[in-house]
C-alpha cells in the first residue's frame, strides 16, 4: 500500500483555493522533492497534509497508509507517523525543550495505548540523537525555538524527527535560511533517519539541498498542481532554466 | 458626599462599641467616619468602576465569630504553597496559635498577632497603624481601620536578614453563616534588614466569606522586602485587600500575586517611593474561568528622584471570567530621573471572557523615563498548531501555552525557593482543571 495518496486534491485558505487538483503517490522508502516557484502552493501542500487549521480540503482525497486524513486532527496525524519540519519554526516562550520532546514522545505513546517514557529512558534517548545531530546540549534547556539561530532551529526540528520517529518526514524549504555547513548538518541529520520504510517529501526551491537529501522522484508544482514529474535530474534542468515556462504554463 | 447608608453585610458587621480610648479608640474613629462619609465603593467612583461590590449585598456577611478555629486536618493547605518557611495561621484574620508552626524565631525578628501587641506593647505600634492607610480614598481601608482587632505583626531589627521566609496562611472559613473579617498587617523592616512574606489566601467552601484586609508596610533605608501572595480561596470567597508600602531610600519592594481562586479577588497595591534610590517591583498574575472576577489595582508613587519601578502583570481568562487592572504611576514634581515601568498582559480564551485596562501615566517632572504597554491577545495559532503537529492534542497544548504565559511573570520573582513553590502551585493549578474549563 502506498504510505501517502494524494488524488484530485483540492484546497482552499480563507475562501481562495491554491491546490487545484494535485496528485501524488508516495511509497514507503522513496524520498521525493517538490520544486516550484513561491507562492505555487508547496507550503499549502504540507499544511494540508498535516492538517494546520484554515486549510480546507474541497475535494479529492489524501491517504495515508489507507486512513483518510480529512478525518484525522494534526496532533493525530502526528501520532500516526507524519512529520513535518517546518520552514519557520515556531518560537514558544516560556515551553522548555525537553518538556515539550518529552511531551510530544508521550502523546505518541498514549496514542497507541502505550505507558508513558520512563524519565532515565528519555534523557538516554535524548542524550543519544543529540550526540547524533551535534546539537548543543544547553538548547535543550531553553525555550522552544527562542534565540535559536535559524541553523539550529531547523536542526532542532530534525532533532523532533529523530526522537519521534515518524514514516513520512515532510521537510519545507530544509534549506531557508541556512549556510552550506548548517545545511550539510541538517542533511546528514535526515540521512540518517532514512530507512526502507520511511519516505520523505522533500520541499524547496532551490536544488542545492537536494545535492544531500538526493531524491528518487522530482515534481515541479506550479499554480496549484503538479505539472511535471521526473528524477532527479529534472531539477537540474529547474536549476538552469528556472521556472518561467511553468509559471507561464500555470497562468 | 452624604451619610451612606451601610450596606446591610457591613452593617452587620460593625464592632459592639469597645470600652477604649486613646489613640486606638480615636485611630478607630476615624476610620469609622471615613467610611460612614464614603460608604462601600460603587462603579461611580472611578477607581472601582470596573467592579461592583453590589452584588455582595445580597448576602448576609455576620461578623466572623472571634473563636471560630479550624482543627489542624481540617485546614485548606492543599490550596496554599507548599513551602519550608516559619508559618503562621490565621483562621478568619485571628492568629491560631495552635495549627502554627514558627519554631524558635531568629534573633531581630518579632512575629505576633497585632492583637497581643496592642495589649501589650501599643506604643510599639502607635506610631506606625494607619498611618499609610487611612485616607479618604480608601474607605474599605478605613473600615478595617474601624474594625481594628487582629492580624500580623512583624518587626524586623536594623540589618537582620531573615533566611527562611515566613509564610503567613490566611484561612477564611463561614463557620455557621456568611462572615465578614477585617485582617490587619504591620510590617516594619528596620534599616537593611531583608526578608521574605509570603501570604496564602485559602479558605473552606462552606458558606462565603468577605475578607477586607489591609496591610501596612514600612521598609527603612536600604531595607529589602520579597513580598509574594497567592490568592486562592475557594468559588466562596470574596477578597478585597488593599497592601501599602513606604519604601525609603536604597531600599527595595518587591511584591508579586498569584490569584486563581475565589469568587471575586480585589489586589490592590500602593507603593510609595520616599527615598532616592529605592525601588518597587509589584507584578502579578491571574487565570480566571467560568464567572470569577479579579481586580489589581495598582499606584506606584514616585516622590522623591531617582527612584524606579516596574509593574508587570499578565492574566488568562476562560469562560465568563472578568479581569480589571489599573496601573498608575505618578512622577511628582521633584521626582526627577525616575525610571517606571508598566506592562499588562491578557490572554483571551473564550468570547464571553472580559478584561479591562486602564493603564496611566501621570507625570509632573520633565526628566523621566517612563514606559507602559498593554495587550489583550488570543491563543496564539501558530504556537499551537506547532505543539499538535508534533502529536501533542489540543488540550496538553492550551495547557503548555497557558502556563508558559503565567508563569513568565512567575520566574521574576527573586527568591528562588517561593519561586519554585509558586511555579509547583500554577502546575498542579493546571493539572487539576476539567477538561471542559479551557473552552473554545
Ligand atoms: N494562511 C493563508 N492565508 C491566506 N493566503 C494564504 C495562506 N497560506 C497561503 N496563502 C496563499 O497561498 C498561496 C500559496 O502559498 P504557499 O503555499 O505558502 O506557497 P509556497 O510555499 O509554494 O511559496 C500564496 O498565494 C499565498 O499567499
Ligand atoms: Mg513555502
Amino acid at each position: 500500500m502506498a504510505l501517502l495518496a494524494i488524488k484530485d486534491l483540492r484546497a482552499r485558505v480563507e475562501e481562495k483555493e491554491i491546490l487545484k487538483g494535485l496528485s501524488l503517490t508516495i511509497n514507503p522508502g522513496e524520498v521525493h522533492a517538490i520544486m516550484g516557484p513561491n507562492g505555487a502552493g508547496k507550503s499549502t501542500l504540507s499544511s494540508v497534509i498535516t492538517g494546520k487549521p484554515g486549510y480546507e480540503i474541497t475535494e479529492g482525497s489524501v491517504l495515508f497508509e489507507g486512513k483518510d486524513l480529512a478525518e484525522l486532527a494534526a496532533n493525530e496525524r502526528a501520532c500516526e507517523g507524519i512529520f513535518l519540519a517546518f520552514q519557520y519554526p515556531v518560537e514558544i516562550p516560556g515551553v522548555n525543550y525537553t518538556t515539550f520532546l518529552k511531551t510530544a514522545i508521550n502523546a505518541k505513546r498514549k496514542y497507541f495505548g502505550e505507558e508513558e517514557i520512563d524519565a532515565m529512558e528519555f534523557l538516554k534517548l535524548m542524550k543519544s540523537k543529540i550526540k547524533l545531530l551535534k546539537i548543543a546540549d544547553d538548547m535543550m534547556k531553553r525555550p522552544v525555538n527562542v534565540g535559536f539561530s535559524g541553523g539550529e532551529k531547523k536542526r532542532a526540528d530534525v532533532l523532533q524527527m529523530a526522537m519521534l520517529d515518524p514514516k513520512l518526514m515532510i521537510l519545507d524549504e530544509m534549506d531557508s535560511g541556512l549556510d552550506i555547513d548548517a545545511l550539510r548538518i541538517a542533511a546528514d541529520g535526515v540521512n540518517t533517519l532514512r530507512s526502507p520504510d520511511k519516505a520523505i517529501l522533500c520541499i524547496t526551491h532551490y536544488q542545492r539541498l537536494l545535492d544531500y537529501v538526493v531524491p528518487d522522484f522530482v515534481h515541479v508544482l506550479a499554480g496549484g498542481r503538479i505539472v511535471k514529474s521526473g528524477g532527479k535530474e529534472l531539477a537540474l534542468e529547474l536549476e538552469e532554466k528556472g521556472y518561467t515556462e511553468f509559471e507561464n504554463a500555470a497562468a | 458626599m452624604s451619610t451612606t447608608e451601610m450596606p446591610p453585610f457591613l452593617d452587620a458587621a460593625l464592632p459592639v462599641p469597645v470600652e477604649e480610648t486613646g489613640w486606638l479608640a480615636d485611630l478607630r474613629q476615624a476610620g469609622l467616619d471615613i467610611y460612614k462619609r464614603k460608604g462601600l465603593p460603587t462603579p461611580k467612583v472611578e477607581a472601582w468602576k470596573y467592579t461592583n461590590l453590589g452584588g455582595l449585598a445580597k448576602t448576609e456577611f455576620k461578623p466572623a465569630a472571634l473563636d471560630v478555629t479550624v482543627a489542624a486536618d481540617k485546614l485548606p493547605l492543599a490550596a496554599a504553597l507548599s513551602l519550608d518557611a516559619l508559618a503562621l495561621v490565621f483562621v478568619n484574620g485571628r492568629f491560631d496559635p495552635a495549627v502554627s508552626d514558627l519554631g524558635a524565631l531568629p534573633k531581630g525578628l518579632r512575629v505576633e498577632s497585632l492583637s497581643k501587641v496592642l495589649q501589650a506593647e501599643p506604643a510599639l505600634v502607635e506610631p506606625l497603624l494607619g498611618k499609610l492607610a487611612t485616607r479618604e480614598d480608601l474607605p474599605l481601608a478605613a473600615l478595617n481601620t474601624g474594625l481594628l482587632t487582629d492580624g500580623l505583626f512583624v518587626r524586623l531589627a536594623k540589618g537582620v536578614t531573615l533566611d527562611k521566609a515566613l509564610h503567613v496562611v490566611s484561612v477564611a472559613s463561614g463557620g455557621s453563616s456568611a462572615a465578614a473579617f477585617h485582617p490587619r498587617n504591620l510590617i516594619v523592616l528596620e534599616e537593611g534588614a531583608k526578608a521574605t512574606i509570603v501570604e496564602s489566601h485559602v479558605g473552606l467552601p462552606d458558606f462565603p466569606t468577605f475578607e477586607n484586609s489591609v496591610t501596612e508596610v514600612t521598609l527603612g533605608e536600604g531595607a529589602e522586602l520579597k513580598h509574594y501572595r497567592l490568592l486562592n480561596g475557594p468559588d466562596t470567597s470574596y477578597h478585597v485587600g488593599v497592601t501599602l508600602a513606604d519604601v525609603a531610600a536604597k531600599a527595595r519592594y518587591e511584591s508579586f500575586a498569584l490569584a486563581i481562586g475565589g469568587a471575586l479577588t480585589r489586589n490592590e497595591v500602593r507603593v510609595v517611593l520616599s527615598g532616592e534610590g529605592a525601588h518597587g517591583v509589584v507584578n502579578g498574575s491571574y487565570a480566571v474561568h467560568g464567572g470569577q472576577h479579579v481586580d489589581n489595582t495598582v499606584l506606584v508613587d514616585h516622590a522623591v528622584p531617582r527612584a524606579t519601578s516596574s509593574q508587570l502583570f499578565k492574566g488568562v481568562l476562560d469562560g465568563t471570567g472578568k479581569a480589571v487592572f489599573q496601573g498608575k504611576v505618578l512622577v511628582r514634581r521633584d521626582a526627577q530621573e525616575t525610571d517606571a515601568q508598566q506592562l499588562h498582559k491578557a490572554l483571551l480564551l473564550s468570547r464571553g471572557a472580559e478584561v479591562d485596562t486602564k493603564p496611566e501615566l501621570e507625570i509632573y517632572a520633565d526628566d523621566v523615563k517612563c514606559s507602559h504597554g498593554a495587550t489583550v491577545g488570543e491563543m496564539d495559532a501558530e504556537q499551537l498548531f506547532y505543539l499538535m503537529a508534533r502529536g501533542i492534542d489540543e488540550e496538553t497544548a492550551l495547557a503548555l501555552l497557558v502556563e508558559a504565559f503565567v508563569e513568565d511573570v512567575v520566574h521574576e520573582i527573586s527568591d528562588e525557593v517561593v519561586r519554585e513553590a509558586f511555579i509547583r502551585k500554577v502546575r498542579d493549578w493546571q493539572t487539576g482543571r476539567e477538561k471542559a474549563v479551557w473552552s473554545e
